[in-house]
């Protein structure tokens, strides 16, 4: 791939003696929606976590733009770290401020802006992930989906260069699935910024994704746009898509 | 045999580590909270919840302290006819000891517990993450304003407790006891010196680091869902507790 902005060179984690990350070796393309499939707890959170230093591998290189993130002092990395927006997986809003609150703060944290800037900001993202007039709410008062979507405009509120998902619609029903791919799919169009998504929807990954990497006990086994991952002979890929019980993959 | 060697030295490792966590969580908040402006707003509103908020609570057991005081040293002064110093006893038990040691408890159990469960929950949830994520240091914006707020609040707490424990010694010598109120305000007043009331201040805020900083480390490293939260509070309270009366003697060794 020519010009990754992210890479994983031979990176290793584990947990109390468990393995995670088993010599991962991955490239993230520019301004492209990347998905990362695979089972669930099998390390697809951790790699993101890698990627913005939420966690450090035990062994191996994460490069941003070519420079190695690890060797990095922690203002360096807090630099770093402005170029990048994160999507938790329950959203993880400040459960101490209201929604209002919750999206403005990366704003008024790293920004000088006058309060009646930083408000109709907030508003303008609040309308576009569909929540206008909720800034007062508390984030107790939200469904589970309200609160990812929360969660996204507050990612995406200082546009970040490069926008991490983990896992944007697991435990949501399937019509508000849908609505936050393709309001993922439809800020990536128009942002044209780099986009990392964790998922094991298999349909829902073939609907936004340009680029699709199978992440399998700690590896990245198979890697390429959806055509090229499609064609892929691969029996364990075959069975993740396929969505099937029966094959190499050993259910628990 | 080796078994037991060996689960001796997980747990032995385990202590080390934990030791080693510790120092570098209290380093890296003195550095957070020494080297970059302190976030007064944020401070603010935990001294208003550390202090003010502990003030009721404060007030009771302070008051009944005192109380109890007059009546058990009169119980004892009597016996040689010095109820006369049932003042004195009250005084320099509650400056020196009893406020600034039951203080801290008290806001141990209702402060540092809340530190523990509110940075836990944070932590479980990923909003700890969150800060990070957004370039925000979480040791700067959460720790330190409690430990700051407490540092600062135990000794006015400490001194509230102080004054309302002689008043209620006073109440329960003078008033239920019948001690010469004359004799009693001129005792206490002879042998209280300013050094004790500033020992026990002194005690306070080295108690408020204490429990602030146990509070916020268990929280900050919580794990495990609701029940790890749980964990962390309990033994929040419980390791702050015995660290304050621990400490205690230590102080009112060195400051004897």
């Amino acid at each position: 791939m020519d010009d990754p902005i992210i890479q994983f060179v031979d990176v290793h984690k584990s947990f109390r003696g468990q393995k995670v990350l088993d010599g991962l070796y991955l490239d993230i393309p520019r301004g492209r929606t990347t998905v990362i499939i695979g089972r669930s707890g099998g390390g697809k959170s951790v790699t993101i976590k890698h990627m913005i230093g939420l966690i450090r591998p035990d062994r191996g290189r994460i490069l941003l733009d070519g420079v190695d993130v690890l060797s990095l002092e922690k203002d360096a990395m807090n630099q770093v770290r402005r170029r990048f927006g994160m999507l938790f997986q329950e959203g993880a809003l400040f459960d101490s401020m209201t929604v209002g609150e919750n999206v403005a703060f990366p704003l008024r944290e790293h920004t000088e802006l006058p309060a009646p800037e930083v408000e109709a900001r907030v508003a303008e993202m609040l309308r576009l992930v569909g929540l206008p007039g909720t800034q007062e709410k508390m984030p107790g008062e939200l469904s589970g989906g309200m609160r990812k979507r929360v969660g996204l405009a507050r990612a995406l509120i200082l546009e970040p260069e490069i926008v991490l998902f983990d896992e944007p619609t697991s435990g949501l029903d399937p019509i508000m699935a849908d609505a936050i791919d393709t309001l993922i799919q439809e800020t990536q169009e128009a942002s044209r910024r780099t986009y990392v998504v964790i998922s094991h929807d298999v349909r829902a990954t073939f609907k936004i994704a340009h680029y699709i990497a199978m992440l399998y006990e700690g590896r990245i086994i198979a890697a390429g746009t959806p055509d090229q991952l499609r064609a892929n002979p691969n029996p364990i890929l075959a069975q993740f898509l396929r969505g099937s019980a029966e094959g190499p993959i050993q259910v628990q | 045999m080796i078994a037991i060697f060996e689960l001796f030295g997980r747990s032995v490792l385990q202590r080390v580590e934990e030791i080693g966590r510790v120092f570098l969580f209290l380093c890296e908040t003195g550095r957070a909270g020494l080297t970059k402006p302190i976030r007064w707003r944020l401070a603010l509103q935990q001294m208003e919840f550390v202090g003010v908020r502990s003030v009721s609570v404060v007030l009771l057991t302070g008051t009944f302290t005192g109380m109890v005081l007059a009546l058990q040293s009169y119980y004892g002064f009597r016996k040689f006819g010095a109820e006369g110093l049932v003042g004195t006893t009250v005084a320099l038990s509650m400056t020196r000891e009893l406020g600034p040691v039951l203080t801290s408890l008290m806001v141990t159990a209702r402060a540092g517990s809340a530190m523990a469960a509110e940075l836990g929950s944070m932590r479980v949830t990923e909003q700890i993450d969150a800060l990070v994520v957004m370039a925000v240091d979480p040791l700067r914006y959460l720790v330190v304003p409690r430990i700051v707020a407490s540092l600062l609040m135990l000794p006015v707490l400490c001194a509230v407790s102080d004054f309302v424990g002689i008043l209620g010694g006073y109440f329960v010598g003078v008033g239920v006891l019948g001690i010469n109120s004359g004799t009693y305000v001129a005792n206490t007043i002879k042998y209280l010196e300013l050094s004790d009331i500033y020992n026990g201040l002194v005690k306070a805020v080295c108690f408020g680091g204490i429990l602030s900083a146990i509070g916020c480390y268990k929280g900050f490293f919580a794990r495990g869902g609701a029940q790890g939260v749980g964990r962390a509070t309990t033994e929040a309270v419980v390791l702050a507790s015995v660290l304050i009366l621990i400490n205690d003697y230590f102080l009112t060794a060195i400051m004897f």
